[in-house]
């Protein structure tokens, strides 16, 4: 059989950005037809090596050839032109316009004036693909997984023949991303070649014909998927072998520490973000809450950190009711929160300040006089520089100079250092690779040995199941029940997520999230 | 004078007459912050605009010369502003600032250092010929309206027509759709292939041009003569950024915010003689103490910005994007 052709290959790739290598020689091609993934963990150049093929880097060396052809890519333009669409990890899309809108911005067929006709044009074009969006719909009316076909459509009507994505699966349930999935077959067989960026190695393992790897920057290999597995391809990408196994310790559990009954909140616009909520934690336990992305996460968090006002509802913590009282108070009886925002140093760290400041940041009060005690401050730093393993040039380094697992290592170090009881943390490994999310899990999974209540609001169902005790899933801001993480499954949880399956009145004795040992009761016992 | 309809009548013309070149300001700022740049040097760019195209007509014995020269030189301000912004990445908010105080800056230096060759506009033929009020052939014998409305001079239609042309510009054209998509998110109009810079360079020094010919405008109502301690522009080009908020975003709409500013602006003239000729329904304007009316504009502004504040963001006009520079490899 004679070779076919690639559709893209690229041939020692060079990219730095200052004295930081992203990028060294790098190989990679894709066929048509075929899917490739490109697996890597954080920081490993990913999305800097497509970048260079979607036109928004241009690299210091290396050629690039489409169809056999070499090329040089300018601009997003150029490549458009040769036929390389990308869907980027976060969308390249205007809000405040129609699906059709998005999509006619960069068509350079139609003539200068703006017609009706171009809904109808556009439903057809994505009618021809396999799609079904409706091109009136305002791109903020959209879920993440419209917003998603929109991008796909937008690519294809615009002629791509190598299409890329950028970690799509990272927003989307388990039952969106399998329709993902037949979704990028289809394109395969239609002879489209595709890459997909993604740290997932399940999905590599499930969709991908080939794997090329890359860590910190170089180059590793590309297998064939079929001839690979999950421990191999963790080696390749970490460079060693890796224990994938998420311990799940057994703690004895104490009374409820924090309860929350009935509690309303609303959100920035002012609509309702968390309906009725209940749930408790106890003491020796995490509980895992899942859900797609806005569904009221943040709103919970900050509503617990006292950031919030809360419109209707309990929150008792030890039998004592904090709701209403100002953040302060609530960190003082031990309750911490630690929220890792999508740009991950929004919240909780000052990222131009160095890792003592920010030490000091929850505690500048307690020192006698008008002047700041660095020095106890900096015992700390390196305390927890030590005991966490933290990568810093020294403890005067400004949190935004470390890489992204340092700086959460940073926060959550200094939430345990002020020793609390309940521990809200939402999205602690978000954009970490394997090794400093398992030393974020290790670190919690201490924290609960001790007996500290630990509220893990994440993304990745497999590791919720792995990590928490038990796990309750939000959709829309309503609770859709409580399971316990060894008994449920992704599917199950996935299907809760959407809202398809209501588990709160699963045991008729005892409505989910209210605790049999409940604290409250015995307020209103004693009230009564 | 004291003839109810006449007052009324002059009251109305006054409102639109003195009141257009915030139109012209308006609709420029408008377009320039489509393209997402905010630009805080309107009132310097008008007074550049107004300065070398008085100037120039005056030389050159002709309107078409003034606004074509006023039209350039407030687009060489829009170019500074993109070289700045767009190029460099400098700060838009500190550049808007320079510009304003280098372009009263230079009003003053060119009008101080002319003295006392300055050109009398009466000296000018061209100019005062131009500026001339232009009867609608019927429509201008209708009573009150046909005064206020129709027997304008030409700069008055002109603005309108602008505002009107960028309205339709802005919603019904493709280049108006990737200009309102650069200025919410120039990421998303860069993957897709339309080029940035040029849309912000582009609409940055028409946008510029645009302010010029208001302040070409003031120049004329102010009857060309040069003053060494106030501006022509007055406080025009700030308030015609607020217009922008107050209107939306939306050029048609900075029509109607320019006449209702207009209002309350010439109210504080004519609350003398309407309070004489309507002692009845308006003599109460009297009681009203004048550094009221002086402040009145200011304080319309001022709520205006409040309102339109608590908007929300799916409403809003407001580009997304507005004030931030944009860098394709910004990480």
């Amino acid at each position: 059989m004679e070779k076919q052709q690639y559709a893209i290959e690229m041939r020692g790739i060079c990219k730095s950005f200052g004295s930081v290598a992203a990028n060294k020689n790098v190989n990679l091609n894709v066929r048509p037809g075929e899917i490739l993934a490109l697996l890597g963990e954080n920081g490993s150049g990913k999305t800097t090596l497509m970048n260079m093929l979607s036109g928004i880097y241009k690299p210091d060396s290396g050629v690039i050839l489409v169809d056999g052809q070499e090329v040089v890519i300018n601009s997003p333009e150029d490549a458009k032109r040769l036929g390389i669409g990308m869907v980027h990890q976060h969308f390249k899309l205007v809000d405040i316009f129609s699906a059709a809108d998005n999509i006619w911005l960069g068509d350079d067929k139609s003539g200068a004036i703006l017609k009706k006709d171009r809904y109808t044009t556009v439903r057809d074009m994505a009618q021809k693909f396999g799609f079904d969006i409706d091109p009136r719909k305002k791109v903020y009316n959209m879920a993440v997984s419209e917003k998603q076909t929109l991008e796909i459509v937008k690519v294809l009507c615009y002629g791509a023949r190598i299409i890329i994505l950028d970690e799509p699966t990272a927003v989307l349930t388990v039952q969106e991303t399998a329709k993902l999935f037949d979704v990028l077959r289809r394109m395969k067989a239609s002879g489209h070649a595709i890459i997909i960026i993604t740290h997932k190695l399940n999905e590599v393992l499930e969709i991908s014909d080939r794997v090329a790897i890359l860590r910190k920057g170089e180059y590793i290999t590309t297998v064939d998927t079929a001839s690979t597995d999950e421990q191999r391809l963790t080696e390749y990408m970490v460079g060693r072998k890796v224990e994938l196994n998420i311990q799940r310790p057994v703690v004895e559990k104490t009374r409820p520490l924090l309860e929350l009954r009935d509690l309303t909140i609303k959100n920035d616009e002012g609509a309702v973000a968390i309906d009725q909520v209940s749930f408790y934690i106890r003491g020796g336990e995490i509980l895992g809450v899942a859900g797609i992305a806005g569904c009221g996460q943040k709103e919970l968090c900050e509503a617990i950190a006292g950031l919030r006002p809360i419109e209707k509802g309990m929150m008792i913590h030890k039998g004592a009711n904090i709701v209403g009282l100002p953040p302060k108070a609530i960190l003082e009886k031990g309750i911490s929160m630690s929220f890792i925002p999508e740009d991950r140093l929004g919240m909780g760290l000052a990222p131009s300040m160095s890792v003592t400041d920010n030490m000091l940041l929850k505690k500048y009060d307690q020192s006698k006089g008008p002047f700041v005690d660095r020095k106890t401050g900096r015992a700390e730093a390196q305390q927890i520089i030590k005991e966490l393993e933290i990568v810093t040039p020294s403890t005067e380094t400004p949190v935004r100079r470390l890489s992204g697992g340092n700086v959460q290592k940073v926060l959550l170090g200094r939430e345990i250092k002020a020793g609390p009881n309940v521990i809200v943390t939402a999205y602690p490994v978000r954009g970490l690779d394997i090794n400093s999310s398992y030393a974020i899990y290790d670190i919690l999974n201490r924290q609960k040995k001790d007996g500290v209540g630990i509220l893990f609001v994440g993304e990745d169902l497999d590791v919720m199941i792995d990590l928490c005790d038990k796990i309750m899933v939000l959709c829309h801001g309503r609770v859709m029940g409580v399971v316990h993480a060894h008994k449920t499954s992704k599917e199950e949880l996935g299907l809760m997520m959407t809202g398809a399956l209501d588990l709160r009145n699963k045991h008729e004795d005892k409505p989910a999230g209210i605790a049999r040992d409940s604290r409250i009761e015995d307020r209103e016992e004693e009230e009564g | 004078m004291n003839d109810p309809i006449n007052v009324l009548t002059l009251f109305l013309f006054n409102i639109i007459l003195v009141n257009i070149p915030l139109l012209y300001g308006t609709v420029g700022e408008i377009l320039v912050e489509k393209s997402g740049s905010l630009d805080l040097g309107v009132e310097g760019t008008m007074a550049i605009g107004a300065i070398f195209g008085y100037l120039a007509g005056c030389a050159a014995n002709s309107l078409a010369v003034g606004l074509l020269v006023s039209f350039l030189t407030a687009g060489l301000c829009g170019l500074l502003f993109s070289l700045l912004t767009v190029s460099l990445q400098a700060n838009q908010n500190v550049t808007g600032l320079t510009i304003t105080t280098f372009g009263l800056g230079l009003y003053f230096f060119v009008g101080k250092g002319i003295g006392e060759r300055w050109p009398a506009m009466t000296a000018s033929e061209g100019l005062v010929k131009g500026y001339a009020s232009l009867e609608f052939p019927l429509l201008s014998k209708l009573p009150v309206i046909g005064k206020a409305l129709f027997s304008h001079n030409i700069l008055v239609y002109l603005g309108i027509a602008i505002a009107i042309a960028v309205w339709w510009y802005l919603n019904f054209t493709k280049t108006g759709l990737r200009l309102r998509a650069v200025g919410e998110n120039p990421g998303a109009a860069d993957s897709v292939g339309v080029n940035t810079l040029l849309y912000k360079y582009v609409h940055l020094i028409v946008g510029s041009g645009i302010m010029g010919l208001g302040g070409f405008y003031m120049a004329l109502y102010m009857s060309g003569s040069f003053e060494g301690s106030n501006c022509w522009i007055n406080g025009y080009g700030w308030i015609a950024i607020a217009l922008v908020i107050f209107a939306n975003w939306n050029p048609a709409l900075a029509i109607l915010g320019t006449l209702v500013f207009g209002f309350f602006n010439t109210l504080q003239i004519y609350s003398g003689p309407l309070a004489g000729v309507f002692p009845g329904p308006l003599g109460w304007l009297n009681a009203i103490p004048p550094q009221l009316y002086k402040a009145l504009p200011f304080l319309i502004t001022a709520i205006v910005l409040v309102a339109s504040s608590v908007r929300k963001r799916e409403g809003s006009g407001q580009p997304a994007a507005l004030g931030l520079n944009y860098f394709r490899e910004e990480r």
